[in-house]
């Protein structure tokens, strides 16, 4: 009787909802498709290395992807790291034993000094999708750059949600003027130039990807405000929080215990746009020189390339596609749960 | 018998927001109800019945007036909330399906008393299946969810939480109300059973007069925030004296249509606004039996029998014109066997 779902109990409505969801193909392929995606992302290291897998050497195995090895440990001179991609250090270790290299034999940050065109270079064996202007590897820098904008977005996603869902419980489980001096404070918040603060802040201090996500976080929080009070401020007048008042719960047990569950339903249709919005805002901040630390893997570095380099077309058009298509698998996967959890369009199917 | 619940001079005013003006909900009620009790407070929409039921549980602030819960005063650090009257004092709602969290299992929902009371887990599972077996829920239907069960069920889910604490008052807000007549007469039924057992005081809400008829001991008739006429079920049912009192009943839908009464009294018009309200009595704008002293002073309370009280001037003439509302007792011997025939 009881129904389960990833081992945890559910109720016949949240089965429905999945059900719903599970019906949508558009985004169900789209999210396995972006998890996909996202989980290759997530051993970038293993596909995009300039170290070597595994390297045998001398009898013994060594794993520098994981483990640093001075040069000295295969027999050569210097005390520092092992550049594998040396020649001098190939020829050193296929001496005695051999090298398992990842896919792509380059980092994000991996210059190819070996081109035979001046950077960017155009599509080749060796770069898949070319080089940029300081001869890094594309396909590399698009992988890492991939998971740190999905990070990034899921990090700020989750802090903005929690601030937001706390900030708009109180307000709307509270109201009166508490809501009221609170709702002032957001229109004065959100009328504060962004992107001008941003700028400023960035040219003062240097961001890195957590500075960078609270000074984004400082205006993202509200997005979940605005649907999070109204939810409470519809579900704090139902019988069953007077019936848990009348109980004696106290009221953050019963923000917590009844109000929460009940008016997540929608905030959570609107995660997956929230998310969507954070990853355009890091990639916008990039492409403008604002966002993360110069050097960094991101979409929007590379799509302020191709527009630095229009002679060298791969750059914008590698760019333009994995972010419009990243973008759009999430709009999809986004609007499948919104009408996953949309109560007209529930008992359709 | 003594009172568990003692209510004197209850008011309740409202302020309006951005007005001088008050919005007098209650105005001077008083009442008492014993253990194992039922009385009935019925009245129009409006006439404040429900928030004289929230005043007594101390949900809301009152704004004069006393109200004891065996002697002691409920106020605003005494009441249904606070720690020592915890799951004394009782409460079922009118809509069940909007008085159950729908994102919380039938079993917990009946278990939340005991867990404000800080019951353990495992007496916590047992109560709630001895309180579900009681009011007739299938063991089954404690995993179930509120929008699985039927009105009726989920009316029950709400009696069983109230009385899983074994509360000494209940006050029950027009339980019925949304229950169609098979799943209404099945709940009335419980109740009757549930108060013989356990001997609770019951405050009971309701505009129907039917189901009041039927599960009530004492009957108080509100009008207006006040209470126009007091007395036994049986003495208001058969021989009400006060003029609203036998508009109510004769408004009162009859399952026969046979059952026609010969005289009526037809209140016209609407009843005035609690904001401004007439000097003398409530009901002189509508009343067939007004003259000048009704509108002049509120008529006081006048005793005519047994606990039976009326505020009116002219109770006696409205009596004597009333003859044929003892039709009333046929009517209601035929409700019974309505009802009973719903209960087998």
């Amino acid at each position: 009787m009881t129904r389960r779902f990833l081992g945890l109990r559910i109720s016949p409505l949240t089965e429905r909802r999945l059900r719903n969801f599970k019906a949508n193909k558009r985004g169900f392929v789209s999210l396995w498709l972006f998890l996909f995606l996202f989980g290759l992302s997530l051993f970038a290291e293993l596909i995009a290395n300039d170290k070597p897998l595994v390297v045998h050497y001398d009898g013994t195995l060594y794993f520098p992807f994981v483990i640093t090895y001075p040069e000295t440990a295969f027999g050569g001179d210097f005390e520092t790291e092992a550049d594998y991609r040396d020649p001098v250090v190939k020829e050193l270790i296929d001496a005695k034993g051999w090298m398992v290299w990842p896919a792509i034999p380059y980092s994000y940050r991996t210059i190819n000094y070996d081109l035979e065109v001046p950077a960017p270079a155009p599509p080749s064996s060796d770069n898949w999708l070319g080089t940029d202007d300081q001869g890094r590897d594309v396909l590399a820098r698009l992988i890492y750059g991939l998971r740190l904008s999905v990070l990034f977005g899921l990090v700020l996603t989750f802090f903005s949600s929690i601030i937001g869902i706390a900030a708009g419980a109180v307000q709307g489980f509270f109201g009166g003027w508490l809501d009221l001096g609170f709702q002032r404070f957001i229109e004065v918040w959100s009328g504060l130039p962004q992107l001008f603060l941003l700028i400023i802040l960035a040219s003062v201090i240097e961001p890195s990807f957590w500075l960078l996500l609270g000074l984004l976080l400082l205006f993202s929080w509200m997005s979940l405000v605005d649907v999070v009070r109204a939810e409470f401020l519809r579900v704090r007048n139902y019988d069953y929080i007077r019936a848990a008042r009348a109980l004696g719960v106290r009221d953050t047990t019963i923000i917590v215990r009844h109000a929460l569950p009940n008016a997540m339903v929608s905030a959570l249709t609107f995660l997956p746009f929230i998310l969507n919005g954070s990853i355009t805002t890091l990639t916008a901040l990039d492409f403008l020189g604002f966002g993360l630390p110069p050097g960094s893997p991101s979409l929007g570095e590379l799509l302020q390339q191709g527009k630095a380099n229009l002679q060298a077309p791969w750059l914008g058009f590698t760019g333009f596609f994995v972010i419009a298509l990243m973008l759009s698998l999430m709009i999809f996967v986004g609007e499948a749960v919104r009408d996953a959890f949309d109560p007209r369009k529930l008992l359709a199917r | 018998m003594s009172a568990v619940l003692e209510v004197e001079g209850l008011v309740k005013h409202f302020p309006i927001a951005g007005q001088r003006a008050v919005v007098q909900a209650v105005n001077g009620v008083g009442f008492s109800v014993a253990r194992g009790e039922t009385l009935a407070l019925v009245g129009e929409s409006g006439s404040g019945k429900t928030t004289v039921g929230r005043c007594v549980l101390g949900l809301i602030p009152r704004t004069q007036g006393a109200v004891r819960f065996h002697g002691a005063m409920i106020d605003k650090r005494h009441n249904i909330r606070s720690r020592d009257l915890r799951g004394k004092l009782q409460l079922v709602f009118q809509e069940p399906a909007e008085s159950l969290d729908p994102r919380m299992r039938i079993g917990e929902t009946i278990g939340e008393p005991l867990r404000q009371l800080d019951m353990a887990q495992v007496d916590r599972v047992k109560r709630v299946r001895e309180v579900a077996r009681r009011v007739g829920l299938s063991e089954a239907s404690l995993e179930q969810f509120p929008a699985e069960l039927s009105a009726g069920q989920q009316q029950r889910v709400g009696i069983a939480r109230a009385i899983v604490t074994s509360p000494e008052l209940i006050v029950l807000d027009e339980p019925t109300s949304a229950l169609d007549p098979t799943a209404r007469a099945e709940i009335i039924d419980l109740l009757i059973r549930l108060q013989k057992e356990l001997d609770t005081a019951y405050l009971f809400i309701s505009h129907d007069l039917s189901t009041v008829r039927y599960v009530s001991h004492r009957v108080a008739v509100m009008y207006l925030g006040m209470i126009v006429e007091q007395g036994s079920a049986a003495e208001i049912f058969s021989h009400p004296r006060h003029p609203y009192s036998i508009g109510l009943l004769s408004s009162v839908l009859l399952p026969n249509p046979k059952l026609k009464r010969e005289v009526r009294v037809d209140l016209k018009g609407e009843i005035p606004s609690p904001i401004d309200l007439p000097n003398g009595c409530y009901l002189a704008g509508r009343c067939p039996f007004v003259d000048e002293q009704c509108r002049a002073a509120m008529p006081p309370a006048d005793q005519v029998g047994d606990g039976h009280f009326v505020h009116c001037y002219h109770h006696r003439k409205a009596l004597s014109g009333q003859v044929a509302l003892d039709y009333f007792d046929d009517f209601q011997a035929k409700a019974e066997q309505v009802l009973g025939a719903g209960r087998r």
